[in-house]
């Protein structure tokens, strides 16, 4: 009989955010179509490393598994991406599994992206409607506008391009290129766009759009295929206009 | 005046809905999710939300849609609602329109729609193939200005363990666990709005998110709140077969000109590409010529049960048939298609703009949930509210494609005004009910804990959890025999005898994963026992519950709610007559011109 193929994966752990990081190295029964979940269920299962000793399940974040929600992100061989859409065959091994380093560590590969989410309300990005109470119909938009709209909210807020981004680092706030994407996004909108001051203004503040660096890995990063510098760079034109003409008519 | 309080459970479309409409009523909400709410599993709905607003000048009517609703449900859901529901379709795409959803546009900026199964009307508004994902961000962005002006509070990262019920089996709030510090806690309220999705993973396997288990409507059932029409299950006809879950392929595949169809020769070799027209058994089309491609889901899925395992034609031999959009424009496809192709993309590596699909049926969606009542998505238990996909009440015996993100609005819409009125009419707030009321309620989740982590035995509960799913995949899905069901329930009961002696591989007191999913299973269980013994008794066929020994739908005997109720550890069935008062039943034939 032919010998069983394996799977070698290597993955940081870390019991509790105040506790030291270890690696640990499990080898898997392959499969086929296995992807980097399916691994971390397997180890679930029969929770022992490779050497034979006994350990705990992997702590990891995930929900949808098709890459829309956005809560499995994590470095695999050292690129930041969804473990859901990472296939083991195109991995090469041993695959190594760590946290994003951007994020506080929850636990093992868990972490804690509420940041992300704190800083959408700093940039009030919301259509913000009077009511829910009947009030007709939404404005008309052309299918070209609606057609550069849709990508941009896409973002599953996954955190890979904050995790790129070698300006998100413990001595900065930048917020990162979806938190900015976001401020276009909503900025594009026609209700949307009567209140593009106020995120102006708050895309300008501190950890804003004047913290991007242009190092345009964040794009690379996205799942999703985000346009993220031609968002970055519209927002910068559009805050750098709104600051020129407060300051020649304010 | 007293304050009241309102929890909403799961924050999803429904249990978002309903806390926008609670704080819009001035009234302080709590809002528990398991995840952050903006990643929920109503991100995975794809193709569209229905309402009958007739810009296609094909003569539609919020009738129709009703009518559409009723039929394909095949007259089990209680029509006055349904009625209410269709008529509010309208006014809720404009909203989520105001709220900035993108949905794709006509050449006139106005809404564009799309045929979905079902119907023959282009009636479903979209955008692209992610409508679930878009609506649930505009108003988690609706709920996140709430929380910017300090109306709403979240607890993300928390589960709901169970209710907080006084001396008078009223609800005085809600017993919760933080997945990071587990630690267990009481949140009084004066009503609690339960919006806790599908049950998918009690199949295993499914079409649903990893935190779509059902075990929040379990965990209420075993309180004493009712559970209803629990054995109607819905399966969807096209989803990508994986070992981690069902990838959905949406029905506007077809609504834009997809079609199914398998080689007429069985265990054809060729590649799909290089079969002629004349060699492809377009089966849907063919069997249903005036709703083709577009029949309800529970018939396609039967009729790819037929032709994969009676005719033997399977794709290569295999459970599997094409799906095949690849005659269709890559602009058309890139434009309001874009999200499921490249899901099919990344998870099998093929270009479903070149190359047909390869999908099978998978299970999809709960049509039966919490029993509520006919007005105000009000449970049995006072103070208990239940809204979207875990409620019973308007999909009846099989759900219309786009017809979920609409009931999800639309109870949540209903569910957050009835729940401020019941507070503000409560004589007694939950703050004048005694601590030892809650204290009690969170001694008794504690102690679940502390036994699970203390326990030794040689069950795992992973083993466990497959097992299940197995077994209800097998039997309690598409063909359903008394004899088969009979074995699942031993099944089950088997099972959680072995709960009994299962070991948690982590016994730590910190993000523990493996504590949680095990509590999650016990629940799990007990609703596989409540969806196996409801199909048991149920001696018919009638949407999705098809029994080849029952082959007919029985109006005389089975025009029936099936109302499942929780008896100090027994599960016992009650029987309600349905509200056909609006649309008399008729027989239920999409094979006919």
């Amino acid at each position: 009989m032919a010998e069983k193929k394996t799977v070698l994966v290597r993955i940081k752990r870390q019991l509790a955010p105040d506790q030291k990081p270890y690696w640990e190295e499990f080898e898997l029964t392959w499969r086929p179509f296995m992807n980097v979940i399916i691994l971390l269920r397997d180890i679930a299962e029969r929770p022992v490393t490779r050497e034979g000793k006994v350990t705990t399940p992997v702590a990891f974040d995930a929900n949808c598994l098709e890459e829309v929600c956005g809560a499995c992100a994590m470095r695999i061989n050292g690129k930041a991406r969804q473990a859901c859409s990472a296939l083991v065959d195109q991995l090469e091994q041993p695959i190594r599994l760590e946290p994003l380093t951007k994020f506080p560590v929850v636990r093992d590969l868990f972490v804690d992206r509420s940041r992300m989410f704190e800083n959408l309300k700093r940039m009030k990005a919301w259509v913000p409607i009077d009511g829910t109470y009947h009030l007709g119909e939404g404005p008309r938009i052309a299918p070209e506008v609606q057609q550069r709209a849709y990508p941009l909210s896409r973002c599953i807020t996954c955190g890979n391009c904050l995790e790129v981004c070698p300006q998100v680092n413990e001595r900065s706030d930048f917020v990162g290129a979806a938190i900015i994407n976001q401020v276009r996004l909503f900025n594009l909108h026609p209700t949307g766009a009567m209140h593009k001051r106020e995120r102006l203004d708050a895309v300008m503040g501190p950890g804003g759009v004047h913290d991007c660096a242009n190092a345009q890995n964040c794009v690379k990063a996205c799942p999703k295929g985000i346009p993220l510098v031609e968002s970055i760079s519209e927002v910068n034109r559009d805050a750098i206009r709104q600051a020129i003409f407060g300051w020649l008519f304010g | 005046m007293r304050q009241p309080k309102i929890i909403v459970v799961g924050g999803g479309l429904a249990g978002l809905m309903a806390t926008i409409k609670v704080a819009e009523a001035g009234v302080p909400v709590e809002l528990f999710s398991i995840v952050p709410v903006r990643r929920s599993h109503s991100v995975c709905a794809q193709g569209g939300i229905n309402a009958a607003k007739n810009t296609k000048g094909e003569g539609d009517s919020t009738w129709k849609h009703f009518d559409d609703t009723i039929y394909g449900g095949d007259f089990l859901a209680n029509q006055p609602l349904v009625k209410a529901m269709c008529e509010a379709a309208p006014a809720i795409i404009d909203l989520l329109d105001r709220m900035g959803v993108p949905f794709n546009r006509t050449p006139e900026g106005l809404l564009d729609f799309r045929r979905f199964g079902g119907t023959l009307y282009h009636r479903t508004a979209f955008a692209g193939a992610t409508t679930g994902q878009q609506m649930l961000y505009a108003l988690d962005e609706q709920v996140r200005r709430f929380e910017a002006e300090g109306k709403v509070r979240k607890y993300e990262g928390w589960t709901f363990l169970s209710a907080v019920l006084d001396e008078q089996g009223i609800c005085r709030g809600i017993c919760a666990m933080d997945l990071k510090s587990m630690q267990v806690r009481t949140f009084p309220a004066d009503a609690a709005i339960f919006c806790t999705g599908g049950i998918g993973a009690i199949f295993g396997r499914s079409t649903n998110s990893v935190v779509c288990t059902g075990s929040a409507q379990s965990a209420l059932f075993q309180q004493g709140v009712h559970y209803a029409n629990g054995e109607f299950i819905q399966v969807h006809p096209t989803a990508i077969p994986g070992e981690d879950k069902f990838r959905l392929m949406s029905e506007s595949a077809r609504g834009e000109g997809g079609r199914v169809w398998v080689p007429r020769q069985p265990g054809d070799p060729r590649p799909p590409k290089s079969i002629p027209e004349n060699e492809r058994f377009y089966f849907l089309e063919e069997w249903y010529p005036k709703y083709g491609n577009l029949v309800p889901r529970d018939v396609a899925v039967r009729a790819i049960h037929k032709v994969v395992f009676e005719l033997k034609l399977g794709v290569e031999g295999q459970p599997a048939v094409y799906l095949d959009v690849s005659h269709l424009p890559r602009e058309l496809l890139d434009r309001k298609l874009e999200g499921i192709l490249e899901i099919y993309e990344k998870f099998l590596g093929v270009d479903p703009r070149e190359q047909p699909m390869k999908v099978f049926p998978a299970m999809h969606y709960t049509m039966g949930g919490l029993w509520i009542d006919d007005e105000n998505q009000a449970t049995n238990v006072p103070g208990i509210y239940a809204a979207g996909e875990c409620d019973y009440h308007y999909h009846g015996a099989n759900r219309l494609g786009a017809n979920s993100l609409v009931s999800c609005i639309f109870g949540g819409m209903l569910a957050g005004p009835a729940a401020v009125r019941y507070a503000r009419n409560l004589e007694r707030g939950a703050d004048a009910v005694p601590a030892s009321v809650f204290e009690r309620e969170q001694r008794r989740q504690e102690e679940i804990n502390e036994r699970l982590l203390r326990q030794e035995g040689n069950e795992n509960p992973i083993a466990i959890w497959k097992e299940m799913g197995q077994w209800m995949t097998e039997h309690v899905t598409v063909v359903r025999y008394n004899k088969n069901l009979e074995r699942t329930d031993q099944k089950l009961q088997e099972l959680l005898e072995r709960y009994r002696r299962i070991n948690l591989s982590d016994r730590t007191k910190w993000s523990n994963q493996t504590l949680n999913f095990a509590r999650e299973l016990y629940n799990m269980l007990i609703l596989a026992r409540v969806i196996t013994l409801g199909a048991l008794r149920r001696n018919e066929s009638r949407g999705a519950h098809y029994k080849p020994e029952f082959p007919e739908r029985d109006d005389q005997n089975w025009l029936k709610t099936t109302r499942a109720i929780y008896d100090c550890g027994n599960i016992r069935f009650e029987y309600d007559p349905v509200d056909v008062s609006l649309i008399p039943p008729r027989p239920r034939r999409y094979d006919v011109k």
